[in-house]
């Protein structure tokens, strides 16, 4: 049993007046991979976003209820988001590479961070991201070339690059292989098998395949309920709530 | 016959066509519309277009080349003795023209009669006087000669407006008949239509290119003149900008080029920074609310003419300047000076480079702002390292478009820094650009053919040759940009 990362208590989230969670209690652990499956609009995306405050950037977005991350609240008034995402780095759906070159692109985190001091560890740093994105090896010879240029892929790899290089503890995947074919996809899902020994790591996924093969633990949402949630081999094997069951079996969704 | 009667006729016969060429292709396959290469509505097209295009181009070139056929003509029949001393051929042609228009507006307000006119000669009758009486003063009295030219105008106009009509409403009605006849059930109506369209879209392009070219060639020919008359050399590098009246003029350009490219960097140095910031602010911090009343408030600089900005820079600016900066510091004494007109002109451009670059910043995909933020970046850091890099090329872009409205500006010049070309640096004293030196040649008492005004063409052909290696620059840089996002 790993130790509990994240806890969130009866966790509500507003757009205007669109209750979009409701009462969502969670624990996610540390070093495993938990995944968010339910169908579109069940409010799937829309909790992982709460878990590093990406939803304070949305005017209308309103949050309620307790987030802890390492016993501690982010949402006390204390606390900075912009330190929090930091610790809590964010991979998107679709892959955002800033229009510099891909050395640029890894180095903006521990840049802004001061993560890194002198040129020499900085190259350290990039590279050790590359390395662990399984992407160091595609690109060592043209790190100057611009991140826009590679392929889909290989884009979204260089995100995932770009968001460890931060050193977080904790990593967001909103259906990060969801714009990938076949076989990029297969390369990020075993990418994140082996993040798992680091971070924890939180993916929202639409592909039920997906969710089995690549999470420990699987969170079924439905119109912004937490349906159930347990370890993956049980929910696909054996769901208690009969919902989960007609989700998986595809009667719903 | 009147030309938008002739016109209105045309386009009559056209519609009528087109529902004459629908009926026909319908009954040719018995109403079964199915049996058509193409929809009835396109048969209908093709007879439309084909009546209408021809004959409407053929007024139009009509329209355009009888007027020089006759002047030519008329010019040819005016014998060389008939042009009095001092005089030029083009001053008597212009007295027939009025003569043949006095005796129009004569026989239209019954002043005289058809009869009458025909017995009318210099000889019998006080043409002078006459004319007078519908408004028409000429300077001296009528001689025979031009008397019989103006007649031989009139009737030459009256024969080539009747064979206009004639000639126009034949082609329509050959067009309308031919096309007609062609209708067949395997003719290709749609492509044939699209096909026309097509080359009238084409046509319509091509009005905006020539007419660039036509632009360029009227400059190009008048400054190959000028270079006749005027070293190339001394115009380009001379360092003296000195025209005479008696000849003899110094012509250089440097020093109004230096005059506009100063003023044009201290607009830009004001604008850019500010209108910078505005968009910004506009398109990262402001809320919806603001922003919208914020940007038309913006826009409204741009809607002010530059000569009522002249009036501020005039009455306001350049007093300011020369009371508080100029005289204390000793540095000039004038109310024009280079800095009035730049900052005055800066605040002109400030719209151009605030609405654009809001706009660029504005087509920053939120998804970069995302994964900026998602790194833990404030939003300081996500402008300036994000999205201030990645909008970059545009608002270089929006930079450049506006320095060329700078280049090209001359009322805010000549009211803000006056109209003595000097090459200085002081930014107090009064200079002036080349804009301001092409009205002022031009519209000089000095002959035309002198190289003191034949210099304003060579002036705004460089001028047009700068702003339009200005403006491709900026488009290059543009298209550029749009290739950076997906």
């Amino acid at each position: 049993m790993n130790d509990i990362k994240v806890s969130a208590r009866d966790v509500q989230v507003w757009y205007a007046d669109n209750h979009a969670i409701k009462d969502v209690s969670v624990e996610i652990e540390d070093k495993t991979v938990t995944a968010f499956i339910g169908p579109s609009g069940c409010g799937k995306s829309t909790f992982l976003r709460c878990i590093n405050r990406m939803n304070d950037t949305i005017d209308i977005c309103r949050v309620e209820g307790d987030i802890l991350l390492d016993g501690e609240d982010i949402y006390d008034p204390q606390v900075d988001p912009v330190q929090l995402r930091a610790k809590v780095g964010m991979v998107f759906q679709k892959p955002n590479p800033f229009p510099k070159s891909i050395y640029d692109n890894v180095a903006y985190g521990p840049r802004i961070h001061g993560l890194a001091s002198g040129r020499s560890e900085l190259d350290a740093v990039v590279e050790k991201s590359l390395r662990r994105a399984a992407l160091w090896d595609e690109v060592k010879d043209r790190l100057n070339a611009s991140g826009t240029g590679l392929s889909g892929g290989q884009q979204q790899r260089l995100c995932i690059a770009r968001a460890v290089a931060t050193e977080p503890e904790v990593l967001l995947m909103d259906e990060p292989a969801s714009a990938l074919d076949p076989i990029a996809t297969a390369q990020i899902e075993e990418l994140i098998d082996e993040l798992r020994e680091k971070f924890a790591v939180v993916i929202v996924t639409h592909s039920m395949q997906q969710a089995a093969r690549v999470s420990q633990k699987t969170a079924f949402f439905h119109l912004g309920n937490l349906v159930e949630y347990g370890e993956t081999s049980q929910i696909f094997t054996n769901p208690v709530d009969p919902r989960t069951e007609s989700y998986i079996t595809g009667r719903i969704g | 016959m009147n030309v938008s009667i002739l016109s209105v006729i045309v386009l009559g016969l056209s519609v009528l066509g087109f529902f004459l060429a629908r009926r026909r292709a319908l009954s040719k396959v018995n109403g079964k519309a199915y049996k058509l290469h193409s929809r009835p509505i396109y048969y209908g097209q093709v007879v439309f277009l084909f009546t209408a295009v021809p004959a409407l181009l053929v007024l139009a070139l009509w329209l355009f080349i009888q007027p020089i056929a006759i002047e030519r003509q008329v010019s040819a029949e005016i014998p060389a003795s008939a042009i009095p001393k001092g005089s030029t051929p083009q001053l008597v042609m212009s007295d027939v023209r009025r003569i043949a228009g006095g005796i129009d507006a004569m026989l239209h307000a019954g002043n005289i009669t058809k009869a009458e006119f025909n017995d009318m000669s210099v000889d019998t009758t006080s043409i002078r006087s006459q004319l007078a009486s519908v408004g028409i003063a000429l300077g001296a009295d009528v001689t025979p000669a031009v008397f019989e030219a103006a007649k031989s105008y009139r009737n030459m106009k009256n024969v080539g407006h009747t064979a206009m009509a004639a000639v126009v409403l034949v082609v329509a009605l050959a067009g309308l008949l031919l096309s007609l006849a062609r209708i067949t059930p395997a003719q290709r109506a749609r492509n044939i239509a699209e096909h026309f369209i097509l080359a009238l879209l084409i046509g319509a392009s091509l009005v905006a290119i020539l007419t660039t070219l036509g632009i360029v060639l009227s400059l190009l020919f008048e400054t190959i003149h000028f270079f006749r008359i005027y070293p190339a050399r001394d115009f380009f590098l001379s360092l003296t900008w000195n025209p005479q009246f008696r000849g003899g003029s110094d012509l250089g350009m440097i020093p109004l080029l230096w005059g506009t490219l100063y003023i044009s960097l201290v607009a830009l140095v004001v604008a850019v920074p500010v209108g910078m910031l505005i968009a910004i602010y506009l398109a990262e911090y402001a809320g919806k609310n603001l922003r919208s009343f914020a940007k038309p408030a913006i826009e409204v600089l741009a809607g002010i003419p530059t000569i009522v900005y002249g009036l501020f820079a005039l009455i306001t600016v350049g007093p300011f300047i020369r009371d508080w900066i100029a005289v204390p510091t000793g540095l000039g004494n004038s109310s024009s000076s280079v800095l009035t007109a730049g900052l005055v002109m800066g605040i002109m451009l400030i719209p151009f480079v605030s609405s654009l670059s809001d706009d660029i910043i504005n087509a920053v995909p939120q998804s970069l702002r995302d994964g900026s933020y998602g790194l833990g970046a404030t939003r300081s850091e996500t402008i300036k390292k994000v999205i201030l890099p990645a909008a970059l090329p545009g608002v270089v872009g929006a930079i450049l478009l506006a320095a060329s409205r700078a280049i090209g500006e001359t009322m805010i010049v000549v009211m803000g820094a006056g109209a003595a070309a000097r090459l200085d640096l002081n930014p107090l004293e009064a200079m002036t650009t080349v804009t301001v030196k092409i009205v002022s040649q031009l519209t000089g008492d000095t002959e035309f053919a002198s190289p003191e005004t034949l210099v304003a063409f060579a002036l705004g052909l460089t001028l047009f040759i700068f702003t339009l290696a200005l403006n491709v620059l900026a488009l290059y840089i543009v298209r550029k940009y749009r290739e950076q996002y997906e």
